[in-house]
């Protein structure tokens, strides 16, 4: 195996030999009155032992009914039609209720983007972490206080706030807590779902710089959702950019940085005003309308593409190997064979 | 490619301000004897915002911003302190007719376009209303012909105003609240996080219009964030407001070139930028908090127009 990167251990190759969470061709599709929406579409992700791998795109892209389906969260109308989920060798899709009550929480947790929403209002913050262990782990109280109080001293938040309720913590404190939750029984997988979007810069800086701390001390792996992909770049080993239910690129996070190649990556890159230079103008993305059951003929992406040809309009692009440890879906994106002599070895 | 001469033009030619806010302070009262308390969310803030002129707000959640809008916008009455637009005093009269006249000048553009348009009513129904409140009756044909003129003006299509709020994105629902506010044809808009609820992506596209209908049709707009890069990239001028206070003003490049002020630099710091120079992948900067050093502050003038607070019993 060969890394073009410095990185740690987890930004060269493309799939670690044993992934935690192993997603193949996984498609889900929600029935309406109105027709059948294939929210995922055919959508193939390893993840390693302790990796961060980001999932970007924008609302209505499909990356939060990944999320739920690995949870195995999904309520009709979404049905998972094809493809199968993996969590430490194990598939998840045909769990039993039993199986997927032990599995949840001490194998898996999820933080969810609305930490207010995510806690119960009546209930004290001791109480709610305290309940993990009482249920998972059949914990007497007293032991699983002293835990609670640890779990939050992990987050950075004194112990005497075990009493407090949830209304009484800032948004960020909220967001810590949940964190300190999803990590109580120190599972191998960590799904966050827009963990910041409602916090501001400086709360996000700072919880980014926890849960980066935290995964380096307790070694979980992260599927981290989000639709800035600035933040990202910053926090994940490697990450996959999705758009209309499919992944369109799949890179380490600093090649994907340096040498976007698909121009949906690149137009998300150049989103962002900089903070030192000429000010230029910037166009963003044309906006798109909630995508109904209609999807454009041949690339998804070509209405909204500052590059589309004509056969971008007939030609499905499919994700395929566009440089080592880089994949992209464009057909302006030429395949990368892999040299003769490696090959040979 | 550069962006109109018009941001070098604002500041040569120095506008003339429309809006002067002095000295405003506005103190939130919570429990009740002998437990109450005072919370001052701004402490004696005073700018002005020029004709054609966009001025950033920028501060952390609770620094004080929201509220400077909801008094901007006369949702709330400030403790003390005057508002002076076109001359005259705001809070000195209280009379119904003067403050209706007062939000035919000034409208605001909310933070989140799910919760502020109606999901009973079509697109038309938000731009009709403010036209008959604000501009008096009409004519069928001159309401339609002014809709029009309103929806195109935000870059939406025509058949968006058949539609109802949930069949529209994020940003096109952001895009319809610009056109209710310009329906009045206000003088000044105010934008609190216009652009925070909305996709990362489409955020570009609302911070250009915003500018765009600047430079078409001179409106000032007082932009409030709390994104430092956004408020690079359209504003003339930011401030900085720590716990109520403004801390650091200037024009937004200067400002964020030679940041003087420890908060402007925390800010600054917090701001995720893929392209930083100094910023390698998979490095989250350190975080932090910043609180005022106790004791007498002082304003110092950095250069013409950049002056920020510094604390000299702190050096």
């Amino acid at each position: 195996m060969s890394t073009i990167l410095q990185g740690g251990p987890h930004a060269g190759p493309r799939a670690a030999s044993n992934p935690v969470l192993s997603i193949k061709d996984l498609r889900v599709s929600y029935t309406t009155g109105l027709g059948t929406v294939n929210a995922v579409d055919g959508v193939s992700l390893d993840i390693g032992a302790g990796e961060i791998f980001g999932l970007a795109g924008e609302s209505g892209c499909g990356k939060s009914t990944i999320a739920n389906a690995v949870m195995r969260l999904l309520q009709a109308p979404a049905k998972i039609t094809a493809g199968s989920i993996d969590l430490n060798q194990c598939n998840v899709l045909t769990l039993s209720d039993e199986e997927l009550r032990r599995t949840r929480w001490r194998d898996m947790s999820m933080v969810f983007q609305s930490a207010m929403n995510a806690m119960n209002p009546v209930m004290t913050i001791g109480e709610q972490i305290m309940d993990v262990f009482t249920t998972h782990e059949k914990m007497p109280k007293k032991e699983a206080r002293e835990r609670a109080a640890h779990l939050l001293s992990l987050v950075d938040i004194k112990a005497d706030r075990l009493k407090s309720y949830p209304h009484q913590l800032s948004g960020g404190m909220r967001q810590r807590v949940v964190i300190a939750i999803a990590l109580a029984l120190n599972p191998s997988l960590l799904i966050m779902d827009e963990p910041t979007t409602a916090l501001d810069v400086v709360v996000q800086r700072d919880i980014m710089a926890q849960i980066k701390e935290l995964q380096q001390s307790l070694g979980f792996s992260v599927l981290f959702i989000t639709h800035d992909i600035s933040l990202m770049v910053e926090l994940s080993h490697r990450m996959a950019v999705m758009y209309a239910g499919r992944l369109v690129e799949v890179a380490p996070s600093n090649v994907l940085l340096d040498d976007p190649l698909h121009p949906y990556t690149t137009a998300l890159m150049n989103a962002f005003p900089p903070l030192s230079g000429p000010r230029t103008e910037l166009l963003g993305l044309p906006d798109a309308p909630p995508t109904s059951a209609g999807r454009p003929s041949g690339c998804s992406f070509h209405p909204r593409c500052p590059l589309a040809m004509d056969a971008c309009r007939i030609q499905d692009p499919v994700l395929r190997p566009a440089a080592e440890n880089h994949d992209a879906a464009c057909l302006l994106v030429p395949e990368f064979v892999v040299p003769p002599e490696r090959l040979a070895q | 490619m550069s962006i109109p001469s018009r941001f070098e033009t604002v500041h040569g030619t120095r506008a003339q301000s429309l809006v002067q806010v002095r000295n405003l302070s506005k103190d939130y009262h919570s429990g009740s004897f002998p437990f109450r308390t005072t919370v001052p969310a701004v402490k004696n803030v005073s700018f002005d915002i020029g004709q054609g002129e966009i001025i950033a707000l920028v501060g952390e959640s609770g620094s004080g911003k929201s509220t400077i809008a909801r008094i901007l916008a006369r949702l709330e009455q400030p403790t003390s302190g005057s508002l002076i637009l076109d001359g005259e005093d705001i809070f000195a009269t209280q009379k119904r007719k003067a403050s209706m006249a007062y939000r035919g000048k000034v409208q605001m553009v909310f933070q989140d376009p799910f919760g502020s348009l109606n999901p009973a009513h079509r697109i038309e129904h938000f731009l009709v209303r403010p036209l008959l409140l604000h501009q008096g009756p009409a004519g069928t044909n001159e309401l339609r012909a002014k809709v029009r003129e309103l929806i195109a003006a935000v870059g939406l299509d025509e058949a968006m105003l058949e539609r109802y709020p949930h069949q529209l994105s994020g940003g096109q629902r952001q895009r319809v609240a610009i056109a209710r506010a310009l329906a009045a044809e206000p003088e000044v808009i105010l934008a609190d996080e216009p652009t925070s609820m909305l996709d990362v992506s489409v955020r570009i596209g609302i911070l250009n219009l915003m500018r765009r209908l600047r430079d078409e049709r001179g409106v000032s707009m007082l932009y409030i964030t709390h994104d430092l890069a956004s408020a690079r990239y359209i504003a003339d001028k930011t401030m900085v407001m720590c716990a109520g206070e403004l801390v650091e003003g200037g024009e937004s490049l200067e400002l964020m070139a030679n940041p003087h002020h420890p908060y402007t630099r925390l800010l600054l710091s917090a701001v995720p930028d893929a392209r930083g120079a100094n910023r390698a992948p998979g490095t989250a900067g350190p975080g932090g908090h910043y609180t005022s050093p106790a004791g007498p502050s002082q304003r110092v003038q950095l250069t013409d127009s950049h002056w920020a607070l510094d604390y000299p019993s702190a050096r």
